[in-house]
């Protein structure tokens, strides 16, 4: 295995998603053109982070779950899961309340560890690399793989441009960054990939807290893109947001898809038949059953993923 | 039916009369609590302001208390020596007491250690004003075998400001929602950059208040002054030496016999609560303004 770089913990990434390639990725007229980007989901899964031509969309990259147990205090609450999520794709995680998908995917990222008395067993491989592995800086971990919650929570003592660069800032090393010229293009950019820009362009200094709620989750999205993740977490982003609202950000999942591997945990599954190319199934603590959205909404091969689909339980 | 059930919430007038009942004692509550306050301030005000002249606030006293009016000074010396002993009280207390409610919040949560520092700063809270002076006075003063000097009145407020500081910081800490640390954390933020950048910020306002009641307590204290900065008349920029300050004066002038040395105790205390009403209208524009910076 490669030797892990100081301070950073995660693997260099490979030369095609170079620092300055990623930037370039960040152009605004690409995010305005996605559609170009996205290839037929299910021969695109099958190209690897290593063979995907340059061309195509800064690559996400895989997460694989081995093994994975969360624990809160004694209570066991993930009960080994193994679970791939591809490279670009979306996979939607559904299941009934407490059956464990939060937690789950709060283990992804290091969050789960957050809370006292939690801990994880297991495995998650970000590419090759074991997030768990104890040279690993968890922060860097972070970094890589962000994080949009339930309810919209953007800084309130900060302004939209201070939100999304928030990421930047309370990240950044070096002080060079830290100015706001040095940070615009980001922001900018950041906000374009989510939708925003047009919207609060004129609004930049005003309090991020004074955006509608469909705006303030789409201002959290443009926060985690700021700091050029390769994977974004999604726990119940629309389940605060009215229709609308929730039409704007799964648009935006479907965009977002060509630069980030995405993993949505939703209780709405018209929402997961509509965004995720694949969907996994998790029941008490474990993974039922996981496979393409659709086999899993019409073709399940489990009797319970059938009876949850079709809203016989949970 | 449904006819029937509003009818079980008519507002009879039975119920009214209950509701114009219950509305009146809270507000003769209120009204019965405003009473001392406004009467306090009534007094500073027709007692206090009388004595108040140019000289009064620029000359030191001069001790000739049993001469006529006009010999027997000011208040400078006292004004400056509180100014000065809060200030340097001030200055230890509110970083080692923000400190400790940081930790206690971030770091320490629901541990035993956590708890224990809990229980202890409870207890100081409790502690009467004049049980910090006497530890300042023994440690310090009988202790070192030296004398009265205003940077030992400053450690006994500190001490005394501390658990209030503490406490009240703690509180408003706990009121910032663990979803923005979360989102920080998630952000790939060090944890100590989520404190620095996100959650003291959001606490600034609340804590400002906590810290502000902590310094206008410590303004007012006497007890802990008397045996540790001493009294002196002089105006004194060293807080190595005897220091005046204003409820120690108002301590020494109201027992006076002589009648304007009493009044110039009441303009003393009307200068104190002043002194305190404008560093809160101070702070408090100074908060509203970061809230947003």
């Amino acid at each position: 295995m490669t030797t892990l770089p100081p301070n950073t913990g995660l693997p260099s990434p490979p030369a095609t998603q170079a620092p300055n390639a990623r930037t370039a990725e960040m152009d605004p007229d690409e995010i305005a053109e996605p559609s170009q980007a996205r290839a037929p989901t299910p021969s695109r899964s099958e190209v690897s982070p290593a063979t995907r031509p340059a061309a195509l969309s800064k690559p996400g990259l895989a997460v694989r779950l081995q093994g994975l147990r969360a624990f809160y205090g004694e209570a066991e609450q993930v009960k080994g899961v193994d679970l791939e999520f591809r490279a670009n794709e979306v996979t939607a995680i559904i299941g009934p309340s407490g059956c464990g998908k939060s937690t789950m995917v709060r283990c992804i990222n290091r969050m789960h560890e957050e809370i006292p008395g939690a801990h994880a067993e297991g495995k998650v491989l970000l590419d090759d690399f074991d997030v768990y592995d104890p040279s690993v800086d968890v922060v860097a971990v972070r970094r890589a793989i962000g994080m949009v919650f339930q309810k919209p929570n953007p800084f309130p003592t900060m302004s939209v441009f201070d939100n999304v660069a928030a990421g930047l800032r309370l990240t950044s090393h070096g002080r060079g960054s830290r100015s706001k010229a040095a940070q615009q293009p980001k922001v900018e950019a950041a906000l374009r990939g989510a939708g925003l820009w047009e919207e609060v362009a004129e609004r930049l200094h005003e309090p991020g807290s004074g955006l509608s709620g469909g705006q303030q989750q789409r201002l959290c999205i443009a926060r985690s893109l700021a700091v050029d993740p390769e994977v974004i977490l999604m726990d119940e982003p629309c389940s605060a947001l009215d229709p609308i609202a929730t039409l704007k950000i799964e648009e935006l999942i479907d965009q977002l898809k060509s630069r980030v591997t995405i993993v949505i945990v939703t209780h709405n599954m018209q929402q997961a038949a509509r965004v995720a190319d694949r969907t996994a199934f998790m029941l008490d603590g474990r993974l039922v059953e996981v496979g393409p959205t659709q086999e899993i909404f019409t073709t399940p091969t489990d009797p319970r993923t059938e009876e949850y689909v079709t809203g016989k339980f949970g | 039916m449904s006819s029937e059930r509003l009818n079980n919430y008519a507002l009879t007038p039975t119920r009214k009369r209950r509701d114009r009942i219950a509305r009146g004692s809270i507000l003769a509550a209120t009204i019965l609590a405003l009473i001392p306050l406004l009467l306090i301030i009534y007094y500073l005000l027709s007692k206090g302001l009388s004595s108040w002249s140019w000289s009064f606030f620029t000359t030191d006293p001069t001790g000739n208390t049993f001469f006529k009016n006009s010999t027997i000074g000011g208040i400078e010396s006292a004004i400056l020596g509180t100014i000065e002993i809060v200030a340097l009280a001030s200055l230890l207390a509110i970083p080692i007491g923000i400190g400790v409610a940081v930790w206690l919040v971030e770091y320490g949560r629901t541990g035993w250690f956590a708890n224990t520092v809990r229980f202890f700063v409870d207890v100081l809270t409790g502690v009467p004003s004049i049980i910090f002076g006497l530890f300042i006075y023994i440690a310090l003063i009988i202790g070192t075998g030296s004398s009265y000097a205003g940077y030992k009145g400053s450690l006994a407020l500190a001490l005394l400001m501390l658990p209030v500081v503490i406490r009240s910081a703690e509180v408003v800490l706990l009121l910032v929602p663990g979803a923005l640390r979360e989102s920080a954390l998630a952000l790939g933020a060090p944890r100590w950059r989520v404190i620095g950048s996100i959650v003291l910020p959001t606490a600034l306002p609340g804590m400002v208040t906590g810290v502000l009641l902590a310094i206008a307590r410590a303004a007012g204290e006497t007890a802990p002054l008397l045996f540790t900065a001493g009294a002196t008349f002089k105006t004194s920029t060293n807080l190595g030496g005897f220091m005046n300050s204003l409820p120690v004066q108002i301590y020494n002038d109201v027992t006076s016999p002589t009648t304007a040395v009493v009044d110039r105790a009441w303009g003393a205390a009307l200068t104190l609560v002043v002194m305190i009403l404008l560093l809160n209208l101070i702070a408090r524009l100074v908060a509203r303004r970061n809230r947003l910076a």
